[in-house]
């Protein structure tokens, strides 16, 4: 059996101690978002998803989503949960008030994504794909379509897709096919869409599908790619549902995890389509909504992680297996829990060092995307800008990277019991896979990292985080009792100054040596951030080892400890692997594999 | 209709309590707290009646230590109108709540007091009995139908044998059975505006309230760990164990 309960006491402690979150109240339009309503608002969503989300995870899972001639039903109990989730007020929490949202700080919307995730991947993807689109017209509709449509994303009685990927056209978008013809002041959009999550249900009255296209007189490539909002109804004169359009589900995937969200293909046949944003200004539109959508999915990742840790950890405390190495624990039963053997802790301290990082570290993005957006000064503004994005990539592939492995953990912990279905762990492992691979595979993430972020503004980005990782290094290296976790940081830290020093240089010669470093680049630069979490972590618990939680703060400095000396020597070995070069990667070739 | 609701913290029902080493009670330190389940229920009555037109404020009442705020607080963002918390951090048993309660109805004046049947902590089911009597009022205890009608409130309650209904003469107490209704989840406005509606903090002393315990806790002990069930080979071995071990036939 999986089990969870929602990481509160984590949530307070990386929003109220580890970071300034009462800070968030200060932020113009934030004033209602003190930590006292934070707690509040997260203990409900905790609960709603504990007990409403979680129960349908592993049946959704079974029974996973129908198609019969057009029309796709979600598994039983979707439809209640749903109606639960937006009567509760959830799909709006971090939408503006101008259009029905609460307004709440993008943070907090981090924890109930975590917590969606943890519970039900599969059902927050249909709130998911709509919050993208809510993102997309937010930033770049017209008036008149953000009246019209925000409202409805808001309260959920609407939902949303994003219509990217194509049979011959995933990653690389400039190939893009989809056409759009200009018809009595709209488009008639007209091709074939696969992949798409929440493409077709029986959640809502209505779906919005927003629609790369291409206009007829479109550069080729990315440059010549529009965005198009096309609803499956098209608007009544009421602003309720008016006449059916011309984009029906062909069929659904059958797939390896989230088989609870449906994956449609779409089919376009001159469908009426409305221009999101300028002529050819699709990719722009995009890109500008991509960071919140990646950092999305890096919450999915956790989210499944933090799930297999409290499963895995449950099960090692009372699965009765062999007798520790040191002697007997449970003398009084046949053979000690699993929890005494030191490969069974290795695992499990790998997935919880792994899982509090990446909430510390989502903590720390999320605030600066609540920054970048309501700092009344513009170059504070500009700093926490650079930050996210600089971080997005990371984040993307080291959570979801790092909770694919967490999960195949879980089954490992857990043996034969784990790779059996009644168990609910496997299941994670299936979900898991997928986040590594859609919004850019984390291939793709480390090229945008070190091809677009590390070059961009002249290594401004870069500094964003190289400076106050050396100002807290300086700030704290000399105290005794930080040492051990300040210097393995430090050190850690010289080696990503080094490989990025390594990877300019070598790739401005030769763009092949930046993409051959690429994804070691970024595990290297994930690690380093994941340190300077940890010993944050850890200089915010030392001094509270006295008081009531004393529990709760000697946890983190042993976990801690473990991260410094067992995952952070990693560090060692991908900057040797970077240093090698292109050269053993393009030496053999392509015939010869 | 003015309808007080009194909301309990106790330990979260999910939560494996344990008793204290030195077994003068449970421990209560680090353990995560929420709102009695049946007070839940109780709360959620009160809404349905003002949603239904009947009820047109609901007074939410915690007694106890400052944290109860956090209690009244979730019943104010399921629907509550506003709030009342007795702070004391003396032992409070149910006699002493009862005199508390007795003493803000007099302040106050609700038509309807609604208590959980129990709390999941002392399971001592006395609170609103004794309320009613103190008050002198008609009471309907176990509650799983509470309608209106005219002046009276028809209860229905779930007694051993079945069903129940009585007629009450308002005003009433009525106590929550776990068949009433399913409480709803606090939506994200509503939470939010919890925040700012008001909540009164009296103590004991301004209520003229003496809380002293009347009863002394000697021990607190688990119970007993249950034995493993044994196979029997035939009936007579059953009876004949039933009979001379387990001494019930
Ligand atoms: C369950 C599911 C849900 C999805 N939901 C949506 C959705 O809602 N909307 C939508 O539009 N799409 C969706 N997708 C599509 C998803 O985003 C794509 O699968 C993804 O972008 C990768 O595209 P592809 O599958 O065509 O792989 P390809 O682009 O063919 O890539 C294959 C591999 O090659 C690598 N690669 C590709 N190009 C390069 C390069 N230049 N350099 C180095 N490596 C490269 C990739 O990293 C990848 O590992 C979904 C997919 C799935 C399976």
């Amino acid at each position: 059996m999986t089990t969870y309960k929602a990481p509160l006491r984590d949530y307070r402690f990386v929003l109220e101690e580890l970071f300034d979150g009462a800070a968030l109240a200060r932020l113009p339009g934030y004033e209602e978002a003190t930590a006292d309503t934070i707690r509040a608002v997260l203990e409900e969503g905790a609960r709603l998803c504990e007990e409403v989300l979680f129960p349908l995870n592993r049946p959704g899972d079974e029974e996973g989503c129908a198609y019969e001639n057009g029309v796709v039903r979600t598994p039983k109990g979707f439809k209640e949960a749903y109606r639960t989730f937006c009567a509760g007020g959830w799909t709006a929490l971090a939408c503006d008030p101008a259009y029905g949202g609460q307004g709440l700080p993008h943070t907090v919307n981090f924890c109930l994504e975590e917590m969606i995730s943890s519970t039900n991947l599969s059902f927050g993807m249909y709130p998911g794909l709509s919050h993208g689109a809510y993102r997309a017209l937010l930033l770049h509709g017209s008036d008149e379509q953000k009246q019209r449509y925000l409202p409805r994303l808001v309260d959920g009685s609407w939902s949303g897709t994003m219509c990217l990927t194509e049979p011959h056209c995933g990653t690389d978008l400039g190939l893009i096919r989809t056409r759009a013809e200009p018809a009595e002041g709209a488009y008639k959009i007209s091709g074939t869409k696969i992949f798409i999550s929440a493409g077709e249900h029986d959640l809502t009255e209505n779906i919005l599908h927003l629609v790369l296209a291409r206009l007829p007189d479109a550069p080729a490539g990315t440059r010549g790619i529009s965005l198009f909002l096309v609803p499956k109804f098209l608007p009544g004169a009421d602003g309720g549902i008016g006449a059916r359009n011309g984009v029906r589900c062909g069929s659904i995937e059958h797939k390896m995890g989230i088989k609870a969200s449906a994956t449609c293909v779409m089919n376009f046949d001159e469908a009426t389509g409305f221009l999101v944003g300028k002529p050819h200004g699709g990719m722009r539109a995009m890109f500008s909504m991509m960071n919140s959508a990646r950092l999305g999915v890096a919450l999915q990742g956790l989210g499944l992680g933090e799930t297999a840790y409290q499963s895995a950890r449950a099960y090692a405390a009372e699965r009765l297996q062999g007798r520790s190495l040191s002697g007997p624990k449970a003398k009084d039963k046949p053979a000690d829990p699993l929890i005494v053997h030191p490969d069974i802790r290795r695992m499990l301290l790998i997935m919880k060092a792994q899982n509090e990082a990446a909430r510390a570290l989502a903590a720390w993005i999320g605030i600066h995307i609540d920054i970048a957006e309501k700092h009344p000064d513009p170059a504070e503004r500009e700093a926490a800008e650079d930050l996210v994005a600089l971080m997005t990539p990371i984040l993307k592939s080291q959570f979801t990277d790092g909770g694919f492995a967490v999960a195949n953990l879980g089954v490992q912990i857990m043996g034969g019991h784990g790779y059996i279905r009644e168990q609910g762990m496997e299941q994670l492992v299936r979900d898991a896979r997928i986040t590594q691979i859609y919004e850019g595979a984390n291939g793709i993430q480390a090229l945008d990292l070190v091809g677009r972020k590390l070059p961009m503004h002249n290594g401004r980005l870069l500094r964003r985080f190289f400076h106050p990782a050396e100002r807290f290094i300086a700030a704290h290296k000399d105290d005794p009792a930080l040492q051990e976790f300040v210097l393995p940081f430090a050190k850690a830290f010289g080696k990503l100054q080094q490989a990025t020093v390594l990877v300019a240089q070598r790739g401005m010669r030769d763009p092949e040596e930046a993409g051959a470093a690429a994804s070691d680049y970024l595990r290297l630069f994930a690690l380093t951030a994941f340190a300077f979490m940890w010993a944050r972590m850890a200089t915010v618990s030392l001094p509270k080892l006295g008081g009531d939680e004393a529990w709760f703060y000697k946890g983190k400095l042993a976990t801690a400890r473990f991260f410094m000396n067992r995952m952070l020597p990693e560090t060692s070995s991908l900057l040797t692997i970077i240093s090698a070069g292109a050269k053993p990667l393009m030496a053999l070739e392509a015939e010869a594999f | 209709m003015k309808v007080l609701v009194a909301v309990k913290r106790v330990i979260d029902f999910n939560v494996k309590v344990r008793v204290k080493a030195d077994k003068t009670g449970v421990e209560t330190a680090n353990v995560k707290m929420s709102m009695n389940p049946f007070d839940e229920i109780g709360v959620e009555e009160a809404i349905r009646l003002k949603e239904a037109g009947i009820a047109t404020e609901i007074i939410a009442v915690s007694l106890g230590v400052a944290q109860c705020q956090e209690t009244i607080r979730t019943a104010l963002a399921m629907g509550a109108d506003r709030g009342i918390l007795v702070q004391s951090d003396a032992e409070l048993q149910p006699l002493a709540v009862a005199k508390l309660l007795k003493a803000i109805v007099e302040k106050e004046k609700p038509e309807l007091c609604i208590l959980g049947k129990q709390a999941i902590d002392d399971d001592c089911n006395q609170t609103g009995q004794m309320l009613a009597a103190l008050l002198g009022w008609a009471q309907g205890t176990f509650a799983s139908k509470v309608k209106r009608e005219g002046d009276r409130l028809l209860v229905t309650r779930e007694v051993d044998g079945g069903l129940e209904t009585v007629k009450l003469k308002l005003p009433a107490v009525v106590t929550t059975d776990l068949r009433l209704n399913e409480p709803r989840y606090a939506s994200l406005p509503n939470i939010m505006k919890a925040k700012k509606k008001p909540i009164e903090t009296l103590t004991p002393e301004q209520l003229g309230v003496d809380v002293a315990p009347r009863l002394v806790t000697l021990k607190v002990e688990e119970p007993p760990k249950r034995q493993g069930g044994r196979k029997v080979a035939s009936v007579a071995e059953l009876v004949d164990k039933l009979r001379n071990e387990a001494r019930v036939i």
